[in-house]
């Protein structure tokens, strides 16, 4: 376990980081949306933790950096179901291309 | 010492606070009064004042000093060049301000009976004494900036005035044309002041005209189109006077303002606007004098020309209260003559003390003359000559004051207008034979004009029949007419070169019976002439009108003064410059401002679709951005 290099860790994160990037263009679904940028969250997460350990082996920064950005997660996705509910009582569905009403 | 002057002239503006701001809730009859008692305060401080001044304080052996009550500097420039706000006594100022107190006094009382039961009675009391403080105010100046503050006052409050009835559209016309006319002239008389000011580096009327002031004028040597600057300075200074004095060719306000109440058109010819281009040229003229000799020449010329031709159009007007506006043209024409001809010092400055004496003689008499025919037209209801006639019967109070004013200003020994008017054609004739002729044939003309103006009134048909007779003036009325009356008997014989003189210095004079019998004599003619023509109702001017047929149509439209004005105000002007600027206005700087506006409407409606409103679009092109950003800094 100790022996997958570095390049390993940022694959996995990449491959993640664009799945969510796609997910969030592509859907249209909000919680489907809300999913896919959690994806790119946890992605830069694991980077956080990958640099941390093959850079600053000795120190825990990018690990509480990781730690802080589960938790603002947590609550950013409190939050935005809380507004998708919201969206969903007004026009009885969470679809985002029928949320366009902010225009010229 | 005589700070007490100050409450000459600020009272009337206290009164006109007053009388202004709670004036409408008071009945007339008591704004009226509150208005009158403050004034009679202001005339008796002006006569005590006037009584210390010549008599005690201001004589030093032979010789008037100024005296500066109070001064306090207002805006500072520089060391020398400040404005300063004061009170400056010395002869003209103190005659002024008997002269302006006791006419205004009379006018206060008069429009009790005049202009009884007027809609905005309070109003015009607080008016009368706005216009009372500004002349004042202007009289006492101490320095020429002062004097253009309160010269631009007496505009405004001429301008209310004359459009005191502001319902009828001929008011309102009247009270803006004399309002632009003047203000017109006021322009050249600021340039004028920056000018001298400029040059002289002090606005002050002491440094300007005391003889180190005059030296200095004579030693700038800059000129500006081959003319030195301080004559041009004191030419644009005089054209500015020019325009208050209704001189050519800025009369054409004067004749329109008798639109206003009549007791105001006595205000504004005997005492107030009028004589206050006399009096800035009386004030600065020893610069003139040593300064710009060669702009006096001028100024007697267009005095004299004025003179001249008021009083020929005088002879024409059929409008009573036209008359007295062309003859005061006329005669403040001859002050302005007189100021031009004279010299300095003593005897030399006979023309500037004749000047000054024809002022306060002209005054008197010429309120008397408007005070009598608000009488007139009070009784008969109309300003036209020829609905009135044998009114000697219902008006005796008023036919009698009316012939000594006409006596006086025809010059008829003892009345007052006699010995100022004998004093100006002396000088006149000691210095320039063709303005003597003209003002000669003007005295005669003068004479004319004003008997057929009182025979019309007075005599003529006998059996004139009136919708309602006409009565006699309320007391209120007929007092100032004969206080007046009195006075103009009794003014002449003040030996007024005891207390006004150029260098301020007494000397004397005594009438010279050979030219005062030639005046008398041309003053007879007149008379006679109009005896002939106008005493009994006859064919006889007719003949004479039909005999100079284009002569006096031209002499009747004013030698078309007005409309040359018109031509090139509305032709020209409006034309040539107003037209072109207004086009390049509305096209070129409009335009500017409407292309910007037209692109930047144009460009939003073009890039508006990009605000779609769908979030997955802007995640695109954020998405798009940060890839083309990225690649740049990696690849470069």
């Amino acid at each position: 376990m100790s022996n997958i290099p570095l390049a390993g860790y940022l694959i996995v994160s990449t491959i993640m980081f664009f799945a969510g990037v796609y997910g969030f263009l592509s859907r249209r679904n909000m919680l489907t949306i809300l999913m896919s940028l959690e994806l790119m969250l946890n992605a830069a997460d694991i980077n956080f933790v990958a640099f941390n350990k093959f850079l600053y082996p000795g120190q825990m920064d990018g690990a509480f950096f990781a730690m802080f950005a589960i938790g603002v997660s947590a609550a950013e996705t409190a939050i935005a179901i809380a507004i998708i509910i919201n969206i969903y009582r007004n026009i009885k569905n969470i679809y985002v291309d029928e949320v366009n009403k902010m225009k010229y | 010492m005589m700070s007490y002057t100050l409450i000459i002239v600020a009272l009337p503006f206290l009164m006109f606070l007053f009388l202004g701001l709670v004036g409408g809730k008071m009945k007339p009859v008591v704004a009226g009064l509150i208005g009158t008692i403050g004034l009679i305060i202001s005339t008796v401080l002006s006569y005590i004042a006037a009584g210390s001044y010549f008599f005690s304080v201001g004589k030093i052996g032979e010789t008037y000093q100024t005296i500066v009550p109070m001064n306090f500097e207002w805006l500072r420039f520089t060391d020398k060049l400040h404005i300063d706000l004061g009170i400056m006594l010395d002869p003209i100022s103190v005659m002024m301000l008997v002269v302006i107190t006791t006419v205004s006094l009379m006018v206060h009382i008069y429009s009790f009976g005049y202009m009884k039961g007027e809609r905005g009675f309070q109003r015009y009391y607080a008016l009368l004494s706005l216009f009372s403080f500004s002349m004042l105010g202007l009289v006492i100046a101490p320095n020429i900036f002062q004097m253009y503050i309160f010269w631009e006052l007496v505009g405004v409050s001429s301008y209310s005035l004359i459009g005191f009835y502001y319902t009828k559209p001929s008011a309102v016309a009247a009270s803006k044309k004399a309002f632009i006319v003047t203000r017109f002239a006021d322009l050249f008389f600021l340039i004028g002041i920056l000018v001298l000011s400029f040059y002289s580096g002090t606005f002050s009327f002491q440094d300007l005209t005391s003889p180190a002031g005059c030296a200095f004028a004579q030693s700038i040597t800059d000129t500006f189109m081959g003319w030195s600057v301080v004559s041009w300075a004191m030419m644009l200074i005089f054209i500015g006077g020019a325009g208050k004095s209704a001189m050519l060719p800025f009369h054409i306000w004067l004749p329109d303002a008798m639109e206003g109440p009549t007791p105001v058109s006595a205000l504004i010819h005997a005492a107030t606007m009028v004589v206050a281009g006399v009096f800035l040229v009386a004030r600065m003229f020893p610069v003139y004098i040593f300064g710009a000799p060669d702009v006096l020449t001028i100024i007697t010329y267009i005095g004299a020309t004025t003179a001249l031709f008021a009083a020929v159009v005088a002879c024409t007007q059929t409008d009573i209260k036209r008359v007295l506006a062309f003859s005061t043209i006329s005669q403040i024409a001859y002050m302005i003559t007189a100021l031009g001809v004279s010299g300095y010092g003593a005897h030399e400055g006979l023309g500037y003390m004749a000047s000054m004496f024809h002022l306060f003689t002209h005054a008197f008499f010429k309120a008397l003359l408007f005070l009598g025919a608000g009488a007139v037209i009070h009784a008969v209801h109309s300003n036209e000559m020829d609905s009135m006639g044998g009114l000697r019967k219902y008006l005796p109070i008023t036919h009698i004051t009316f012939l000594i004013a006409c006596l006086s200003i025809s010059g008829i020994p003892p009345f007052s207008g006699f010995f100022s008017k004998d004093e100006i054609l002396v000088a006149a004739f000691e210095k320039n034979q063709i303005v003597f002729w003209c003002l000669y044939f003007c005295a005669g003309l003068t004479a004319f004009y004003m008997f057929r103006l009182y025979y019309r009134i007075f005599w003529g048909d006998n059996n004139k029949v009136y919708q309602h007779t006409p009565h006699e003036a309320p007391a209120s009325m007929t007092i100032p007419l004969i206080f007046l009356a009195a006075l103009t008997c009794v003014v002449g014989f003040i030996p007024f070169s005891e207390f006004v003189s150029t260098d301020k210095t007494v000397f004397h004079t005594h009438i010279e019976w050979s030219t005062a019998s030639l005046s008398i004599l041309i003053a007879v003619i007149g008379i006679a002439i109009a005896t002939w023509m106008y005493r009994k109702e006859n064919t006889s001017s007719d003949k004479v009108t039909a005999r100079i047929k284009g002569f006096y149509t031209a002499a009747y439209h004013k030698f078309y003064f007005d409309e040359i004005w018109l031509f090139v105000t509305k032709k020209i002007i409006f034309n040539g410059i107003s037209q072109p600027v207004a086009w390049f206005d509305r096209h070129v700087v409009d335009g500017f401002m409407n292309l910007q506006s037209t692109m930047t409407n144009f460009l939003s409606r073009k890039i508006k679709f990009a605000q779609s409103g769908e979030i997955q679009d802007y995640a695109w092109a954020f998405m798009m951005g940060a890839v083309v950003i990225i690649s740049l800094l990696v690849f470069i």
